[in-house]
C-alpha cells in the first residue's frame, strides 16, 4: 500500500490541475478565510501560465522568442502573496481519485488525502481523425505546442488550419502575417458562426480573404496524405504543416468510478458544487454550470474570464463548506457572472460581452458588416432581450455602454 | 498602494477601467490612463483589475 500523505489537521484542499483556474482557485479560497494547506498538483511541467498569448503574440514571435522556457517565462502568471503558502507540483498529474475515501492518486503511485477537491483540471484539444497520416500535425493548448507550431511558420509553407473557431482562425491570422500561404478547413457556412452567426462570420472571412487567407467552408477532412489534406468533395489542399483546431474535450477522466456527471465536464450547481458530492467543487473550462442570467441550463463556457467567476464562486462554496456553513451564504448567490473574451485577428479586436451564441436574432447597431476594420457593434437578441453584444474594431472607451446593454439584472428563470 | 502598468505591454483591452473605474480609464484616444498610487480602499478592485487584464500587464508593488 502506498503511503498516504496530505491530510493534515486544520484539513488539506487539493486542486487539481495548475493553470489559470487553478491559481485563481488557490487565490480565492485564501481571500474567502480557508487557511489550511491546499496543493496545486498540475499535468504541465509549468506553473500557470496565459494561454491567449499562444495562438498571437507568442505565435508570432512578438514575445518569448527563444524556446520553451522563454516562452513559458513570458507568459506566467503573476502570484498573489497571499499563496505563499500554496504548495505547487507542476508535473504531477492526478490519474484516479476515490471521492468516497477522500483520497487521489498521482501518476507515480503517491495516494493524497484531501478534505477538499477543487478539479481545475482544464482541456484538452480535440485529435483530427481521418485515416492516412501527415509528418507536421500541430495542435495548441500548451506552450510546448506553441513553440513547436510557430518554429513551422516559414514564409510560402502552406498551412491548412482545421477548423474555423476563433483559435483557428488567429492562428490562420498569425500564420498569414508570418508569411505562410493559409487555407482554413470549416464545416459550417461561416468561420466562428456558431458564436457570432453567419452575418458577422461573413464579415469576418471577408477580412481574413482580403488579407490573403484561403476559407473552404461547408467541407470537412475526410483523409490526411503526407503533403496534402483531402476534403470531403474529393479535393485536395497541398499542406506542408496541418494545424488541427476543432474544440476540447474536458480532462474529466480520473474522476471515473465516483457516481459524479462528467458527460461534458463537470455538472455543477449554482455554486460550483459537482452534483452528488459534498466537498468537491469545480472550476474554469471542465465546469458545466447554469447560469440564472440566461436559463437554468448548465453549460461549459471556454472563455478566459470563466477561471476567475468560477473560482471565486467555488472557493466562497468549498471554504463554507469545510467551515460547516451553508455556502449558499457565501459568496454572490445567485452566481450570474456577464461572460467576456475577446480575439485577435490582423489587428482586428473583437470584443464580445454576454452570450451571443444563445441569440435568436442579431441586429447590426454600428457600422458596416463590408467593412469591419472600420469599426461594427452587433447586438444579438434571446426572446426579444439583448443577451450579447460583439464589438469589432470599437475602441475600448466605446464598450462600457454595449457591456451594460448586456449586463442587467438576470431575467427570472 | 503602489500600481504599474507596463505600457509597452498594455493592448488599451480596458477589462480594468471595468473592474476599478476608480483606477482606471480608457480615454477617447482609446488609450489607457491610470491612477498610479490609488487609495488603499480600492484595493479590491485594483487587484481584480490586475487579475482581468488580458495581456497581464498591471503590477501592485505593495
Amino acid at each position: 500500500m502506498t503511503a498516504m500523505t496530505g491530510r493534515s489537521a486544520g484539513g488539506h484542499v487539493v486542486i487539481a490541475g495548475a493553470g489559470m483556474a487553478g491559481l485563481r482557485a488557490a487565490e480565492r479560497l485564501r481571500a474567502a478565510g480557508w487557511d489550511g494547506a491546499v496543493t496545486v498538483f498540475g499535468a504541465e511541467p509549468h506553473l500557470p501560465y496565459n494561454r491567449p498569448p499562444l495562438s498571437k503574440e507568442l505565435l508570432a514571435g512578438a514575445v518569448g522568442a527563444g524556446g520553451v522556457r522563454e516562452a513559458h517565462a513570458a507568459t506566467a502568471f503573476r502570484r498573489r502573496a497571499n499563496i505563499d503558502d500554496v504548495v505547487w507540483e507542476p508535473g504531477a498529474r492526478i490519474v484516479r481519485a476515490c471521492l468516497a475515501a477522500g483520497t487521489v492518486t498521482l501518476e507515480d503511485g503517491r495516494e493524497v488525502g484531501c478534505d477538499g477537491l477543487v478539479v481545475a483540471t482544464g482541456l484538452r484539444p480535440r485529435r483530427l481523425r481521418a485515416p492516412g497520416t501527415h509528418p507536421a500535425r500541430h495542435v495548441l493548448r500548451t506552450v510546448e505546442d506553441a513553440v513547436a507550431l510557430r518554429d513551422r511558420l516559414r514564409p510560402g509553407a502552406r498551412a491548412v488550419v482545421v477548423g474555423g473557431g476563433f483559435v483557428g482562425c488567429e492562428v490562420a491570422a498569425t500564420a498569414r502575417g508570418a508569411g505562410c500561404e493559409v487555407t482554413v478547413v470549416e464545416p459550417m457556412p461561416e468561420p466562428m458562426g456558431l458564436v457570432l452567426g453567419p452575418e458577422l462570420g461573413r464579415s469576418l472571412r471577408r477580412h481574413h480573404e482580403e488579407r490573403g487567407v484561403r476559407f473552404r467552408v461547408g467541407r470537412t477532412v475526410t483523409e490526411l496524405a503526407p503533403d496534402a489534406v483531402v476534403l470531403d468533395d474529393g479535393s485536395e489542399e497541398p499542406a506542408d504543416l496541418v494545424v488541427e483546431s476543432i474544440g476540447s474535450l474536458p480532462n474529466v477522466e480520473w474522476l471515473d468510478g465516483n457516481g459524479l456527471d462528467l458527460s461534458d465536464g463537470v455538472l455543477c450547481d449554482g455554486l460550483l458544487r459537482a452534483e452528488g458530492r459534498p466537498g468537491v467543487v469545480a472550476v474554469g473550462d471542465v465546469a458545466r454550470f447554469p447560469n440564472p442570467r440566461y436559463d437554468g441550463v448548465p453549460r461549459r463556457v471556454e472563455h478566459w474570464c470563466v477561471p476567475a467567476d468560477t473560482a471565486r464562486r467555488a472557493a466562497a462554496t468549498l471554504a463554507a463548506q469545510l467551515r460547516g456553513e451553508d455556502p449558499a451564504a457565501a459568496g454572490d448567490a445567485p452566481f450570474a457572472p456577464v461572460p467576456s473574451f475577446w480575439s485577435d485577428q490582423f489587428g482586428l479586436r473583437v470584443q464580445s460581452f454576454g452570450a451571443p451564441g444563445l441569440g435568436d436574432r442579431c441586429e447590426l447597431v454600428e457600422g458596416d458588416l463590408r467593412r469591419a476594420a472600420s469599426g461594427i457593434a452587433m447586438v444579438y437578441h434571446r426572446d426579444g432581450r439583448p443577451v450579447g453584444v460583439v464589438l469589432a474594431g470599437i475602441p475600448a472607451s466605446r464598450h462600457r455602454p454595449y457591456r451594460d446593454l448586456v449586463a442587467g439584472a438576470p431575467a427570472p428563470v | 498602494m503602489r500600481v504599474v502598468v507596463d505600457l509597452a505591454t498594455c493592448q488599451d483591452h480596458g477589462q480594468c477601467a471595468i473592474a476599478a473605474p476608480e483606477a482606471f480609464r480608457i480615454n477617447d484616444a482609446g488609450a489607457l490612463e491610470y491612477d498610479g498610487s490609488p487609495g488603499e480602499e480600492h484595493r479590491e478592485h485594483v487587484e481584480e483589475a490586475a487579475d482581468v487584464c488580458p495581456v497581464q500587464a498591471i503590477t501592485i508593488e505593495d
